[in-house]
């Protein structure tokens, strides 16, 4: 049963990710990837991993639902209506893919895996958060001035908009009396 | 269900996305490439731990790999929201001086 099921989403997972870049509209391309995920995400809770399951599942299809409206704003159309084929050097990079593929399957294959060592614990969520806030609490410390750098590069970068348009590379942009005069196209405040 | 199996589907997942990431021109598709290599990468860390060291600390490392990913989206749309107010186009071929 459990073999089926495997099957079943590797399968599930193999299609959608192969989907992606073979139909010929940006939408669903988008959907045929939220597929794929939830795939893996099942294949990962087979693997005893609820907790990175359902998260993987979950983020996936909000970043799905995201990646759907960047693409009708940056397209300027609806993309389920719109066929495109928009690549380059298709015939190299799936030669490369190709090529990796199969080295992979046979490293994988080739490779003498060590035994399993060290068991499971009961409750295996349990283990990670205990982990997370304990031993293995620097991992965490560390991904969070990364998370927080991302947020703010993000909005550095998506800013129309920022303080030095407004006032100079130096931010020291001033009226001839002194005072600071942001460059604006129209003057904010009262009495403008 | 057995080690090379899972890998095998992972191996799989990773070079679809490797084809797409190479050969897509507009950047949101660039990016579903790389997030399938990441996926891939994933399921067969989740593999690894499952069938070779159920401990905590794999964990731990699929939880990172799950942050990168995060990380990639992010920056992903900003860069490409940059590219398409400064040039009006999503096109990797149309920031090419962005390489390296």
């Amino acid at each position: 049963m459990t073999f089926i099921l495997f099957g079943f989403f590797a399968v599930l997972a193999i299609a959608g990710g192969i989907a992606v870049f073979v139909v010929n509209s940006m939408a669903r391309a988008t959907y045929a990837l939220a597929v794929s995920f939830v795939a893996v995400g099942a294949m990962i809770v087979m693997l005893h991993l609820d907790y990175i399951g359902v998260i993987t599942i979950l983020m996936m299809i909000m970043e799905m639902a995201i990646m759907a409206v960047f693409m009708v704003m940056f397209m300027g159309m609806n993309p389920a209506l719109m066929p495109m084929d928009m690549t380059h050097d298709k015939r190299r990079s799936a030669v490369l893919a190709v090529v990796v593929f199969i080295a992979l399957a046979v490293a994988i294959f080739v490779i003498p895996w060590p035994a399993r060592t060290g068991s499971p614990a009961a409750d295996l969520t349990q283990s990670l958060g205990d982990a997370i806030m304990g031993s293995k609490m620097l991992v965490m410390l560390t991904i969070s001035p990364v998370l927080f750098a991302t947020i703010v590069a993000g909005l550095v970068l998506a800013n129309p908009r920022g303080r030095y348009d407004r006032y100079g590379d130096d931010l020291d942009r001033e009226t001839s009396d002194g005072n600071a005069d942001p460059e604006d196209p129209i003057r904010g405040g009262i009495g403008r | 269900m057995t080690l090379q199996l899972v890998l095998l589907v992972a191996a799989a997942l990773f070079a679809i996305g490797l084809y797409g990431a190479l050969s897509q021109q507009v950047v949101v598709m660039v990016m579903m490439g790389i997030e399938l290599m990441i996926n891939g990468v994933l399921l067969a860390g989740g593999a690894l731990w499952w069938f070779l060291a159920p401990t905590p600390d794999g964990q731990t490392v699929l939880l990172v790999v799950l942050a990168a990913m995060t990380v990639e989206m992010a920056m992903g749309f900003a860069v490409a929201t940059v590219v398409h107010r400064s040039r009006n186009s999503d096109m990797t071929d149309s920031a090419t001086d962005l390489a390296g």
